[in-house]
């Protein structure tokens, strides 16, 4: 008889669990996955519009690369990248995907010298080196050269890069990628690829800890990061020869573009002789049709109310956390974007 | 002669000595750590860490009732789908050790129990995630039951075996059915044995990561629902551990040390059980 | 009052069908799982069998930006961890077999010991590795500023010192049930021609025992060779192999497991996704062998 009372258990905790199934279909959670790189103001604008709307945002910083990757197998609403589709990742998916720019923001290098107080220059092409692990100590010529009138140790330099995949990274190479030829044809960009020096830390926190803890060591951080942990950081030449210290207005400066009306554009080396050279936007990806599998119309909605707060009055959360807001021109297309979304064909704004 | 002796009972000491020395020189990493974690993580505990949601980056407070709840309704979800399976595929197992059927299942119950447990995470990932469309908690408990049930099935089979064949034969002569003499005579005298090894299990889950990774997935929010993702105490662990924010560390300090306590109280509580009852595992 | 009885009957007897019905559904289900389990690793790493055939295997680069992929350099990774770790951790697993299973099998000390071993075992992998990330690697990393090394911290060997003391419950609980069986007459009669303990547990019980510990110290490596979270928190996380050996020992590196752990999440193309599910295949086939072999040895220990 035992049997049949734990039978029945089970089948009432089944019953159960399949009403909650339909029941939860209708709760008021949206699901985000992606770019670690904008989590913090993420996080931050999430919180708020919570206590807005009742409605909650699960956001989990499990790298660009998996965000697109989950928006791909349908598991999440929306996908947050620091980089564009690749062919590859567009075909794959197959059908048109909204890309709606949400701030940008600046990869620094962030660098732990002994001795060194003044602060330190550094330039794409020997960051490039550095990284193919071709200047190995800090005090090579090279780098010398950069930073006239300092003086600069023999020890060793340690590479330190991200593990995971991590549009932090893709940023970073497709920087070096344009600056560095050797870079280019050797490695390339992406948001994981095969380092040819150094270690691997696990997210922003691994490199940013190596970096502390190691002496000698060079990595690179976002912006907000590096400032929160009192990290030193290098001044990167631009493209004018410039040195410009990564600060809110030299990353404005590089995002203040014309953006093509897909926004998806590369923002790295920047023309503007006052922009930071490595920065770039970071974008919420979405499907254009929102009828898929079998989300409802209200749902569909619920999230382009949600990205539509977030390129407005989410905006005022960028510049406390070193994120630079979206530009005005900026703005108009995201929001063309934004209303070019669809459920069922109709427009859902 | 004597000299030889001397030589002899002298190694023989010096030999107890190093192996006294080092049996005991292991705990000392064991201590280390408990220490250090209870020292870190009891400071961050109280009412409010343990009965809030985490707060977002750069703002001080917050708590983890969302991985506490989480961890909770997922294994005993988990136990709901695995305990019924291993018990009775363990009263098989000891019931009927020498047919084929029994022989693949213990092969296979010795297989699960090798399998590493990133590799249940991958495997669920395409059972349930994928077609459901959603990370979830049903996905993560569906893993998590996985690895228990190598657990429960050799405790239930190995305590039942132990019991003398002359019970079960005395409640068969009496008349009583076959199914009722298992629940009703053997189930419950090896009883003690099942639930150390039900309880072994569920300490062992409660702090398993790496199937949750991609199954079910973390949760900032408190939920329920079990078709959602949902935090629990090691993945909200992994994620903090590895942020840049001193205060979300703090948050994983506290959250080791409570998943440290419950672990350590699982463990009592099944070597209180084992030994009052006076069985091996 | 007849009938009754033989409806009673005819009911239980149903029962009892049901009932044999469900253990033997129950046990099916367990099979089910397992071949499950085997057949979606093979069918999702089928595009990466196709496309990168058995070389995959000993590819010395992985890289997932020119779709190359090669599991040479985690092999290489997961082998020397753990069996750095499995020889760290054998001197101190067989230890606490001979104390615990022959110098003092019983008694407060003897259990206090025995329940602080199991708890080893209990603790979950997540806290090595958060406790390792943050007093073990700056430890290390002193350590090796001294000897010479790069002094990254984490890496190959920082990883292996927190798997040998998380495995050794594994031999160690094994090897004390063994040495406890051991027919006490083997010993005494050792004892009676006049040997010392020494003597006798080094000519009667480590023989008799041998392939018994042997058994336990697979058990311990097939702990190792899967264990994730604590890895993937230290071992540092790089996918090139380093040229010398000092720099393969102490530097970073990458595991199957942990490889999957960081990437999995991430990986956006066909090919990359099945290229780490081979990982986990091959990953399951070794494990298991692993541990199978290993309980091979134990009943056959058992029975004998």
């Amino acid at each position: 008889m035992k049997v049949i009372k734990s039978l029945k258990v089970a089948a009432v905790a089944i019953a159960a669990s399949a009403l909650s199934l339909s029941a939860s279909a209708q709760d008021n959670t949206l699901l985000g996955a992606g770019s670690t790189f904008v989590y913090p103001l993420f996080s931050k604008i999430f919180a708020e519009y919570a206590t807005k709307t009742n409605v909650k945002v699960n956001y989990q910083s499990i790298g660009s690369g998996g965000g697109i990757l989950q928006l791909t197998n349908k598991t999440v609403d929306f996908g947050g990248s620091d980089a564009p589709l690749n062919a590859d990742q567009a075909k794959k998916i197959g059908v048109p995907v909204l890309h709606i720019p949400m701030a940008s923001g600046a990869v620094v290098v962030t660098y732990n010298v002994p001795g060194l107080t003044t602060g330190l220059n550094l330039n794409g092409s020997v960051l490039g080196d550095i990284y193919l692990g071709k200047i190995t100590t800090w005090n090579d010529p090279k780098i010398a050269a950069l930073n006239k009138g300092t003086k600069l140790p023999e020890t060793p330099i340690v590479v330190i890069h991200r593990s995971d995949g991590s549009g932090t990274s893709f940023i970073f190479t497709d920087f070096l990628t344009k600056v560095n030829p050797d870079w280019a044809a050797k490695v390339g960009k992406a948001s994981a690829v095969n380092w040819p020096a150094g270690l691997g830390g696990k997210g922003n926190e691994g490199v940013a800890g190596l970096v502390k803890q190691t002496p000698g060591a060079i990595g690179y951080n976002e912006l907000a990061y590096a400032i929160q942990n009192k990290m030193a950081y290098a001044d990167i030449a631009n493209k004018t020869g410039k040195f410009i210290t990564p600060t809110l207005e030299s990353t404005t400066a590089s995002s203040n573009v014309e953006l093509p009306a897909n926004a998806e554009v590369s923002l790295t080396n920047t023309d503007n002789p006052k922009g930071y050279p490595i920065t770039s936007f970071t974008w919420a990806l979405i499907y254009k049709e929102q009828k898929y599998s079998d989300r409802s119309a209200d749902r569909a909605k619920q999230l382009l109310k949600l990205l539509w707060f977030n390129i407005h009055d989410g905006q005022k959360n960028c510049a406390p956390l070193n994120y630079a807001p979206l530009s005005k021109s900026a703005l108009k297309v995201a929001e063309k974007i934004l209303k070019s979304a669809t459920y069922d064909g109709k427009p859902i704004l | 002669m004597d000299a030889r002796i001397g030589i002899r009972n002298t190694k023989s000491m010096l030999f107890k000595g190093l192996i006294v020395f080092l049996a005991f020189l292991i705990t000392i990493p064991l201590i280390i750590v408990l220490l250090y974690i209870i020292k870190q993580g009891v400071t961050q505990v109280n009412w409010h860490f343990l009965t809030h949601v985490p707060a977002p980056v750069g703002e001080a407070g917050g708590g983890i009732s969302n991985a506490l709840i989480g961890s909770f309704i997922m294994v005993i979800m988990s136990s709901i789908i695995a305990i019924p399976v291993g018990m009775f595929a363990g009263i098989y197992l000891s019931e009927n050790p020498h047919t084929k059927l029994a022989y693949y299942s213990g092969l296979c119950v010795d297989i699960l129990q090798g399998v590493p447990s990133i590799v249940v995470g991958i495997v669920v990932y395409f059972w349930i995630v994928k077609p459901l469309g959603t990370f979830s908690a049903l996905s993560g408990s569906i893993a998590l039951s996985i690895m228990m049930l190598p657990i429960v099935i050799r405790s239930t089979e190995q305590t039942l075996r132990l019991l003398p064949p002359s019970l079960k034969e005395a409640a068969l002569s009496l008349g009583v059915p076959y199914h009722r003499v298992i629940m009703k005579v053997i189930v419950p005298c090896g009883f003690a044995g099942i639930l150390s090894g039900i309880m072994l299990s569920v300490a062992r889950i409660i702090g398993e990561t790496a199937p949750l990774l991609f199954t079910a997935f973390g949760n900032p929010y408190l939920s329920t629902s079990i078709t959602k993702p949902m935090e629990s105490l090691p993945h909200l662990i992994f994620t903090y551990a590895t942020s840049p924010y001193d205060e979300w560390h703090n948050l994983a300090w506290g959250a080791s040390f409570i998943l440290l306590m419950f672990v350590l109280v699982l463990n009592i509580f099944t070597k209180l059980i084992t030994r009052k009852w006076n069985i091996q595992l | 009052m007849k009938n009754k009885r033989l409806d009673l009957s005819y009911t239980q007897m149903k029962w009892e069908t049901v009932f044999r019905r469900i253990l033997i559904f129950m046990s099916v289900i367990l099979v089910l799982i397992v071949i499950g389990i085997l057949i979606t690793l093979i069918i999702e790493s089928m595009p990466s069998i196709k496309s990168l055939g058995i070389g995959y295997l000993w590819g010395k680069v992985w890289d997932p930006v020119a779709n190359i992929y090669g599991a040479y350099p985690f092999l290489i990774g997961t082998l020397l961890t753990s069996f750095i770790a499995l020889i760290l951790s054998i001197p101190f697993s067989y230890a606490v077999s001979i104390y615990l299973g022959e110098y003092n099998p019983k008694g407060w000390l003897s259990n206090l010991l025995k329940n602080s071993i199991e708890l080893i075992a209990a603790v979950p992998s997540i806290i090595y590795g958060f406790w390792g990330l943050f007093v073990l690697v700056p430890v290390i990393r002193t350590f090796e500023a001294k000897i010479g090394v790069a002094p990254y911290g984490i890496g190959i060997f920082t990883a292996s010192l927190v798997l040998a003391v998380m495995i050794i419950p594994y031999a160690a609980s094994l090897g004390i049930t063994l040495i406890r069986m051991v027919p006490s007459p083997l010993k005494e009669g050792a004892y009676a021609l006049g040997a010392t303990r020494f003597e006798v547990i080094r000519s009667v019980i480590m023989p008799y025992t041998r392939s018994g510990l042997f058994a336990g110290v697979l058990l311990s490596l097939g702990r190792a060779l899967g264990e994730t979270m604590a890895v993937t928190m230290l071992i540092g996380n790089t996918s090139t192999l380093a040229h010398t050996f000092k720099d393969l020992i102490f530097g970073p590196s990458n595991t199957m497991a942990s490889v999957i752990a960081n990437e999995f999440t991430e990986a956006d193309h066909t090919v990359y996704l099945s290229a780490l599910i081979e990982l986990g295949l091959v990953l399951f086939f070794v494990t298991v062998i692993i541990n199978l072999i290993g309980k091979r040895i134990i009943t056959r220990f058992t029975n004998s």
